[in-house]
């Protein structure tokens, strides 16, 4: 009887305010089109000239050819900057960063592991991230401008020369964009298989609620 | 928290509520998820077979690829110089590279060969090797990045390209200087006259100290250390200042005209 009278009282007021802002779900997918279009891409140049004995399969890779690649690696790259930009501008004009992602402590992210790992973290209130989270979206944040900014000293190690030093010189820069690439690929599939996991999540990312 | 608050109903179960508010909900949401969802993977399928292959992608990448060119040519300052490397700092063995084998590179006799003066200049005549040995000569020892992504740091001596422009009475209003070369297949590619005239931009006779070896474009080379390798022309026959776009190699076959560095 009590849970009856509950529904009806929850029902006068009304739809709930949404778990993800319109904003930041825009955002999410314009980014992850993007992320897809520099990652397959950017394995197309790579394989142009690998800097480990390996390739990737041309079924995964974006642009037919080294030329193809390199268009659609520079078309997308101002999707994701714009796009990117954006978020980083509006996140911490609004506050989310802060409200969201902190505090971060190593004491939470341990806690929230152990939980995580015998399945016995809530995922009852989606507005809120555990340490987990909190410490993988603030750190894929900073991966993410570490492989614009190290993108850009590969693209322009001339006019960007100091950039570029600060990276280590061209040729290390390439690593680390590299090794930012892979940061972001083993985030994606955290990110991906756990939003299966908790399928409400990807719908709150989709419709709000 | 206020808000988590505020749906805390004394006497009412937190959990069983929710479950009641989930199953209250309408269908509508449920629907809305799924119609996203496919969507979606309709998207990924048409990128995957449709969007990304067609020429319409292509003419899109096209038309951004030359906005590439407006954003980097606004990027480029004429006076910021490449950085530049001590001899110990060259890369030994420096490689030959090319869309062909070295067997297949042109074998040019110096005595024979001329370079071409075409379009916007004063003085159209054509110059031997002798007469441009003579010309003043600046050593560089600057980082070459191929458009592949490997890089290599070499010494290149020879004339800059802008004093050469002036003396033979080049329009430098014109937009650019455009290459010919004796490589098979007709080598050809077009530079930006503000490239052009960049004060490390070099007609390059000298690799290492040495007269260009044929594997790194004997008799001549344009040295563009602002540009990518491509743009870095060897076994030049012909120059061409011009306000025509006329294409080039791999320009032709999709690489950014512009590819500075």
């Amino acid at each position: 009887m009590a849970t009856l009278a509950a529904t009806e009282d929850h029902a006068i007021k009304g739809p709930a305010k949404a778990i993800q802002p319109t904003w930041v779900r825009i955002m999410h997918w314009i980014n992850a089109v993007a992320i897809i279009l520099m990652i397959t891409s950017g394995w197309q140049i790579y394989n142009a000239s690998p800097l480990f004995g390996f390739t990737f399969s041309r079924s995964i890779t974006l642009g037919g050819w080294l030329a193809g690649g390199l268009l659609w690696h520079f078309a997308a790259m101002w999707l994701l900057m714009i796009n990117g930009l954006a978020y980083l501008v509006t996140g911490f004009a609004t506050r989310r960063f802060r409200k969201k992602l902190l505090p971060i402590s190593p004491k939470g992210v341990l806690a929230d592991l152990k939980a995580a790992l015998t399945f016995r973290l809530g995922h009852d209130d989606l507005s809120t991230y555990n340490h987990v989270q909190r410490l993988l979206y603030a750190g894929i944040i900073v991966v993410g401008i570490v492989i614009v900014l190290s993108g850009l000293s590969i693209w322009k190690p001339v006019q960007l020369q100091y950039l570029t030093a600060l990276f280590g010189g061209y040729d290390v820069a390439r690593y680390v964009h590299f090794v930012c690439m892979s940061l972001i690929c083993l985030f994606l599939i955290v990110h991906v298989v756990l939003a299966i996991l908790v399928p409400k999540s990807l719908r709150a990312m989709i419709i709000g609620r | 928290m206020a808000r988590k608050r505020s749906l805390l109903i004394p006497g009412v179960d937190k959990r069983l509520l929710i479950k009641d508010a989930m199953k209250a909900m309408p269908d509508l949401t449920r629907r809305r998820f799924i119609t996203t969802g496919a969507s979606l993977s309709a998207l990924t399928l048409l990128t995957g077979c449709d969007v990304l292959d067609s020429d319409s992608a292509e003419q899109m990448l096209a038309q951004v690829s030359k906005f590439n060119d407006a954003v980097q040519s606004w990027i480029f300052n004429p006076n910021t110089l490449a950085p530049t490397y001590p001899e110990s700092a060259i890369t030994k063995p420096f490689p030959f590279n090319a869309y062909y084998d070295l067997d297949d590179a042109p074998e040019i006799d110096g005595k024979d060969w001329k370079l071409e003066v075409r379009g916007l200049v004063e003085n159209k005549k054509s110059w031997t090797l002798d007469e441009l040995y003579k010309l003043p000569q600046v050593k560089q020892i600057t980082r070459l990045i191929c458009v592949e992504g490997w890089s290599v740091i070499g010494s290149w001596t020879g004339t800059p390209l802008r004093d050469f422009l002036k003396l033979i009475g080049a329009d430098t209003r014109a937009k650019y200087v455009w290459f010919q070369c004796a490589d098979k297949d007709g080598y050809n590619s077009p530079l930006d006259m503000e490239t052009a005239l960049h004060p490390q931009t070099q007609m390059a006779f000298k690799f290492a100290d040495e007269i260009l070896p044929r594997a790194y474009g004997y008799p001549m080379r344009i040295r563009v250390p602002t540009k990518l390798g491509f743009k870095n022309p060897k076994y030049v026959v012909s120059m061409e200042v011009t306000n025509d776009y006329k294409g080039g190699y791999w320009e032709d076959q999709g690489y950014n005209s512009f590819s500075g560095s």
